[in-house]
């Protein structure tokens, strides 16, 4: 059944904006983005958004949504009071380009000072062969579609612009910890990610999870067990002794 | 070590929003909640830390005061007709402790709680507002984490781990012999009994299901199937680290519950009963 309903979203670029209201017609099982579309069509033509797979496989339509950072694609409509407007931004840690569209280039740069895979000498090169157990735990991260709400929620950068140098985030403090699990993976990239990718500044406030529409465990299976490993190396002293005798159980 | 090879952008400003958050739900409820029950919970116990007594009534001891490490715990109980029998205590530091032996003991679990990653969070969000709520402005104009001194020191988690399991093994201990009467005779079980078996399975659920107990037990192994047995512990601690916070929860307000219950049954004010 089709309703009327309002949403408030922001407009504007670099330079300012502010939230704008428009009303149009819903329906039963829409989602925010389907309104958004409609928006878009019929009240404001020049309106940017950015989305794509409309199916929550993208990650292309992050925004936040009555102050949550969400993927519109699966914020359905019917979860939202009637009668009350919906308010729509986009994502407060990353700069605006315009509308709801940000610039989310911050996160690529920190992909690229992640070490890449580097193959142990036992199995130097492809075909690596793996037991399923061992596949499946770095399996969980892997479902991650970038859609960067954690690194958007993540109140390190959210709050502190200032560590955005030093900090590369929960995406890839997991991907950190895949390749820090991954039993074919050389390098040590422990200390690396303690002391020049920010895992220290992280308080484990599992907001990363909270916001996660794959619903990884950021923080249960990938920040606190990188953590631990940083412990290992760092902070233990038995660790570090049993480590430098040789006696490292890996 | 690979580098940046995109340099970065000059940095464009956000967009300008204004209120801090656009939440429209209870958003502050659980930091409220927790606050309120964490702030309890330190009240009562640092009240039950400096009484000072009232702490045993065979065969029950409370929490807080087991094991006792001064020779004052057995004056503690004089006094008390229904109390003589000795408090057990290890005599380890002798007469000359004389403020309340429970501060030597509660360092432990009060460190265990504190560098725990559910406390934590817990933590950080009601009291140091880091933040309040997820996308919820804090209102500190600088953040370091846990790069600096205090909190560097929350990587201890492990050492507090190891000594609650000693405690653990004591309040177990303390569990199977309140299967007495006050007067020592066996195969007899009263409130108290239920009361400090609760209390030692919470305990122990608390620390199986502990993170650092994760990592140590497996969550280190680089390959799961060359360790077999450790793989099944993770396994199992795994399923129990889903329930850490329920268990935090439990086992902190329970341990509360009992020594209330032991403080009530050696003070006179309720009678314990035995079947």
């Amino acid at each position: 059944m089709a309703y009327d309903l309002t949403l408030r979203i922001w407009r504007g670029d670099a330079s300012g904006g502010g939230l704008v209201d428009y009303t149009v017609e819903a329906e039963d099982g829409e989602v925010v983005l389907d309104a958004v579309h409609h928006v878009q069509a019929q009240l404001a033509g020049d309106m940017a958004v950015r989305w794509n797979c409309k199916a929550g496989k993208c990650g292309s339509c992050s925004a936040e949504v009555n102050g949550r950072p969400r993927l519109m694609c699966l914020a359905r409509l019917s979860t939202f009071s009637r009668g009350e407007p919906i308010t729509i931004t986009p994502l407060r840690t990353f700069p605006v380009i315009r509308d709801l569209v940000t610039d989310v280039s911050f996160n690529y740069r920190k992909a690229e000072m992640v070490p890449a895979f580097t193959p142990t000498a036992e199995q130097p090169t492809a075909p690596f062969r793996m037991a399923q157990v061992d596949v499946e735990r770095s399996q969980e991260f892997r479902k991650c579609i970038e859609c960067w709400l954690c690194q958007d929620t993540c109140h390190v950068i959210r709050d502190h612009d200032d560590n955005k140098e030093a900090f590369s985030g929960p995406r890839f403090f997991i991907r950190y910890a895949e390749l820090d699990m991954h039993p074919n993976d050389a390098l040590d990239r422990k200390k690396l990610v303690q002391e020049d990718r920010g895992l220290g500044l992280c308080n484990i406030t599992k907001c990363c999870t909270e916001v996660c529409p794959e619903k990884i465990k950021i923080t249960d299976n990938g920040i606190i067990p990188m953590k631990e490993r940083v412990v290992d190396v760092k902070y233990d002293p038995v660790r570090l002794f049993r480590r430098r005798r040789g006696g490292d159980d890996v | 070590m690979a580098a940046p090879t995109t340099p970065a952008p000059p940095e464009r400003p956000r967009a300008d929003i204004g209120t801090k958050t656009l939440r429209t739900d209870a958003w502050w409820r659980a930091p409220a909640i927790s606050a309120f029950v964490l702030t309890a919970f330190v009240v009562y116990a640092t009240i039950a830390v400096f009484y000072n007594k009232d702490y045993y009534y065979a065969p029950y001891i409370s929490p807080f005061y087991s094991p006792c490490l001064v020779a004052g715990c057995h004056l503690a109980a004089q006094g008390y007709t229904h109390a003589r029998v000795n408090v057990p205590h290890l005599t380890v530091l002798g007469y000359w402790w004389s403020i309340s032996p429970a501060i030597l003991i509660l360092i432990f679990p009060l460190g265990y709680r504190l560098t725990c990653y559910y406390y934590r969070r817990t933590y950080y969000r009601s009291y140091w507002l880091s933040p309040p709520a997820c996308a919820v402005a804090e209102p500190h104009k600088r953040y370091t984490g846990e790069t600096r001194f205090p909190l560097i020191l929350q990587n201890v988690h492990r050492y507090f781990f190891y000594a609650g399991l000693v405690l653990n093994a004591i309040l177990t201990y303390d569990a199977v012999v309140a299967f007495r009467t006050h007067t020592g005779q066996w195969g007899h079980f009263g409130v108290g009994t239920a009361v400090l078996l609760i209390n030692a399975t919470l305990l122990w659920l608390y620390s199986l299901s502990c993170h650092s107990c994760r990592h140590i037990v497996g969550g280190r192994l680089k390959h799961f199937s060359r360790h077999p047995i450790r793989f099944k512990m993770w396994g199992v601690v795994s399923k129990l680290n889903t329930r850490h916070m329920q268990f935090a929860w439990s086992s902190l307000i329970w341990v509360a519950l009992t020594d209330l219950y032991v403080r009530l049954v050696a003070s006179g004010t309720i009678h314990g009963a035995w079947v």
